[in-house]
């Protein structure tokens, strides 16, 4: 079977799935057991967009990987499914945003064409990285939330520029190390049994990477910081091989991460919290702090794990845990839920994973790991295909970021690393996520394609 | 470059296996430890979003309901108790913020429709909201209105009682349904929503929450001699006629020991000391049969340990004999007053009125005690009854033949002349019975009044136990009598 067979074959059972999850919680919801037209009607919906996207896939990448598309659409369809359930009006919106998502993916394929071609503009991608970066402190568009800049807002739009920033960065680092790799390895001296590596071809990366860091740092954004710094060490050690490099990244990441625990409130809570997730005050806040009601993000992690608590090995089931407070138990709210009157806080972004592990269980939670393994499975392989340097550091890298950026977040709402707020690809509602990882997945693929196509794993 | 590509995305898959590893700890290896956090609100809340099931009465009355509040289509159920005070005990409250006692926590499983898998699992395919299923008890609200009125009316007239309090329990003796628990001074569990009425009730020097019946522990004094009397009889060593000397004092344990009033006897059989409470011969008893024999004997009538009663276990006490330092012990302490309801620093007797019930309804059941139960009938929400009492035998305490003996004995309290219980009776007629009056506090004259009966005498319908605390200069015959007589009446139909 060809490959866009084997790609059309993999829609089928997402479309199925979308349809038998949206009517699973319309069963809960409307307390009616039947398949009514309309989620039919999602579930077709849901197929008519895949198949357009695999038409256009057929024509002007044939050659591309077969499964990074289903398996994206398969993400999506888990993230709709849930998001339905937390709230109508939410999938509905994230339907449409992944309507425009997919015209920015198909734009990328068309206008990008020749991905190689942006090697000659590296230096330019790398300052648009670090301006996005730097947006959200600016006056008159920037806003914060929860101690981090973390939003642009233009007109009604408000757009995470961090999510858009990691492409650029990742782009720069690709095609700056597969020109200077080979200088990286082989024209470092040894002194005194360490390994230096070259100062003046390492120079202009670790201006870019730190710029990077320090904007990251000042608009409090961790998540994002975590995610940009594991994708430097990757790429790193995809282009040198040497592991020297990333133990001394490591600990340079450690002491700088120390040093900010130590400076910033805000990183030292987080840490705090982690260390101690059930004490009663672990970041010593004061009495007057208590009373209004301050907790430095403890409640939001307690809860995660109370939710995920009630999950078991197969869940509650869709619909079924306990999430909107009502009656006596609802808290007074300015903001609509999901932001207001949820029992776990940001459960449609940050905290999707402990509702899926809630009402899907154990097992709901491992299937949906289990997808961005085989995600990076499939993404690792395109680089390992890939003919030429900058392709598979390019590959490595949005893979590398994809994967890791899935780890940080589960990680923090699993308490395995401290939390940081950032979404989780294809699941989490959210129009800057949805679109930054449609341009990621249309750069995959296309680099794809062309590895396939040099591989001789020719479209029959 | 592809070796390292390859060990990248090794290192990936391990930190994924990380997060699924995590994710198994807090979704099921340590799910119930998280659930039972004090910070965790999830159980609480989705107990109030389930509508409770009702209680009532073996006669039909509503004790307990819940009323949807708030919230549109998805409301909270706040329970709400229609009788007030009077069923504060047993039944206790369920509450949010105070959390749950008596037969609201010890049925909360039923009540709350967690324990009924097949209505669970339907329900959830119709995506119905759970319900609870509801209880009727076995307690009938008429007479636990008379006996809580009856042990009000005692306290209030007996000089000294007032500012202290009460318990009576019946049981039937051939089913162990509890047909009364009264305990006094009760609460209202409406009230005890308010945070700041449950503490103040907490606080309240008469102990309003505490369930007298099941958890308090009073020295017996003589309605410890039907324990002695049964096992006498029962081990073969004595028979209703045994003649032992009455004579008051006498040394019991090195230390002198009188009848009641320095009262003396000539030599006497076991009827006549029953009868009229001959400390001395009972504590020779006592002393004869030996520690062991005793411990075996209350061991039988349920001693030593909680009531086997489906109620919560830190709202009831074990009965026997206490030392100081408020250990149950099996050995070292003085028997020959142990066996009449008394001891000293090294064994005290100290029983619940629950435990006395159960001593009569044993006797009054040919020797056989009967598990007690509260509930009699569970009704799932659909209208299916689920469950219906089942009478338990919990220990075969004695022979038919001892039962038989001793209630002839104990028929003699009501019926002689000149007897402890003499003029008592219940449809104006006499029955077993057996008073106590135990010393607290002797310069002061404080004594706990007992009284434990079962009637009719020749076809027992019920079983009882009555006490009041702490009244000066009175008597179990004049005091509890009279609560037990009202209550067998009003059970009996009288």
């Amino acid at each position: 079977m060809s490959a866009r067979n084997r790609e059309l074959a993999a829609l089928l059972p997402v479309a199925l799935l979308v349809t038998a999850g949206f009517t699973a919680v319309f069963i809960v919801e409307h307390e009616r057991a039947h398949i009514g037209d309309l989620t039919l009607t999602y579930g077709a919906y849901f197929l008519a967009v895949c198949l357009a996207a695999h038409v256009f896939l057929r024509i002007t990448l044939p050659n591309a990987d077969p499964y990074l598309f289903p398996l994206c659409a398969l993400l999506a369809a888990v993230g709709l499914v849930v998001l339905y359930r937390i709230d109508d009006a939410l999938a509905v919106k994230q339907a449409s945003l992944f309507l425009l998502g997919l015209v920015l993916f198909a734009l990328t394929i068309l206008f990008v064409r020749d991905y190689t071609a942006l090697q000659r503009y590296r230096y330019l991608i790398a300052t648009a990285g670090i301006l996005l970066l730097l947006a959200p402190r600016l006056p008159g568009i920037g806003s914060q939330v929860n101690g981090a800049y973390l939003g642009v807002k233009l007109g009604p739009l408000t757009f995470q520029p961090a999510e858009l920033s990691k492409i650029c960065i990742v782009v720069f680092l690709a095609s700056y190390l597969a020109e200077k790799r080979e200088l990286l390895s082989t024209a470092a001296r040894r002194i005194a049994g360490l390994t230096i590596p070259p100062l003046k071809h390492f120079g202009p990366l670790l201006v870019v990477w730190g710029a990077a860091m320090l904007m990251l740092v000042f608009i409090r954004d961790l998540g994002s910081s975590l995610m940009f710094f594991g994708a430097f060490l990757a790429l790193v050690y995809v282009a040198t091989a040497r592991l020297s490099y990333v133990l001394a990244g490591l600990a340079l990441f450690l002491a700088g991460s120390l040093l900010l625990a130590s400076h910033i409130a805000h990183v030292h809570d987080r840490v705090a919290i982690w260390q101690h997730t059930f004490d009663p005050n672990p970041c010593h806040l004061s009495k007057a702090e208590l009373r209004a009601g301050e907790d430095c993000g403890l409640g939001q992690i307690q809860q995660s794990l109370f939710a995920q608590a009630d999950g078991g090995l197969f869940g509650t089931g869709l619909g079924q845990s306990l999430l909107k407070l009502t009656g006596p138990f609802a808290p007074d709210c300015q903001q609509p839920f999901p932001d207001c009157g949820s029992i776990l806080p940001a459960p449609h972004t940050d905290f999707i994973y402990a509702v899926i592990v809630s009402e899907l269980g154990l097992f709901g939670g491992a299937a949906v790991v289990l997808i961005y393994a085989l995600i990076a499975a499939r993404g690792f392989k395109t680089a390992v295909l890939a003919p030429d340097g900058f392709s598979k550091l390019l590959a490595a890298g949005l893979t590398a970021v994809f994967a890791i950026q899935a780890f940080v977040i589960v990680g923090g709402v699993v308490d395995l690393i401290p939390l940081t707020g950032v979404t989780l690809p294809f699941i989490s509602y959210g129009g800057s996520s949805v679109a930054a990882n449609m341009m990621l997945l249309a750069l995959l693929l296309m680099v794809s394609d062309r590895a396939r196509r040099a591989q001789g794993v020719l479209v029959r | 470059m592809n070796r390292p590509i390859v060990r990248l995305y090794g290192l990936i898959l391990l930190l994924f296996a990380l997060v699924i590893w995590k994710t198994s700890q807090w979704a099921v290896f340590d799910a119930g430890a998280l659930q039972d956090k004090p910070q965790n609100r999830r159980p609480l809340i989705e107990d109030q979003t389930v509508k409770r099931g009702t209680i009532t009465t073996a006669d039909g009355v509503v004790v307990a309901a819940s009323h949807p509040e708030g919230g549109g289509s998805n409301p909270v159920y706040v329970r709400s108790y229609p009788q007030g005070s009077l069923f504060g005990h047993p039944v206790g409250y369920s509450y949010i913020n105070v959390g749950q006692t008596g037969i609201e926590r010890a049925e909360n499983g039923v009540l709350s429709g967690e324990e009924n898998e097949f209505a669970s699992i339907l329900d959830e395919l119709r995506g119905r909201p759970q319900a609870g299923s509801s209880i009727q008890l076995t307690i009938d609200a008429h007479a636990q209105q008379v006996a809580t009125q009856a042990l009000e009316n005692a306290i209030a007239s007996t000089p000294g009682a007032s500012g202290h309090g009460g318990a009576v329990v019946a049981i039937v003796p051939q089913t162990g349904a509890v047909r009364v628990m009264a305990s006094v001074p009760g609460y209202d569990p409406n009230a005890v929503k308010e945070t700041r009425t449950f503490r103040r009730l907490n606080r309240d020097p008469l102990a309003p929450l505490f369930n007298r019946a099941t958890q308090a522990t009073y020295p017996p004094g003589s309605t410890m001699k039907v324990v002695t009397a049964a096992a006498a009889l029962d081990s073969g060593r004595f028979t209703p006629g045994s003649v032992l000397s009455g004579a008051s004092p006498q040394l019991i344990g090195g230390a002198p020991l009188s009848n009641a009033g320095g009262e003396q006897f000539g030599n006497i059989d076991m009827t006549t000391a029953l009868t009229y409470s001959v400390n001395t011969y009972f504590a020779q008893v006592g002393e004869q049969l030996g520690t062991g024999t005793m411990v075996e004997y209350m061991k039988r009538f349920g001693f030593y340990k909680d009531p086997e009663l489906a109620y919560p276990g830190d709202e009831m006490a074990p009965s026997g004999p206490y030392n100081s330092a408020g250990k149950l012990v099996t050995s070292g302490f003085d028997v020959g007053r142990v066996a009449i309801g008394q001891g000293g620093a090294e064994g005290q007797d100290l029983v619940t009125p629950l435990q006395m019930a159960e001593v009569a309804a044993t006797v009054a059941n040919g020797g056989k005690l009967m598990k007690p139960q509260l509930v009699q009938r569970v009704t799932d929400p659909d209208g299916r009854v689920t469950d219906t009492l089942k009478p338990e035998v919990q220990s075969v305490a004695i022979k038919p033949q001892t039962a038989a003996e001793l209630k002839q004995m104990m028929l003699n309290v009501t019926q002689a002349p000149e007897a402890t219980g003499a003029g008592l009776t219940v449809n104006g007629q006499p029955f077993p019975g057996k008073t106590g009056t135990a010393e607290i506090d002797v310069q002061a004259g404080i004594n706990q009044p007992w009284f434990i009966a079962f009637a009719p005498a020749d076809n027992p319908q019920i079983a009882v136990a009555a006490t009041i605390e702490r009244c000066t200069g009175c008597f179990g015959a004049q005091v509890a009598g009279p609560i037990a007589v009202q209550v067998m009446d009003a059970l009996l139909g009288g």
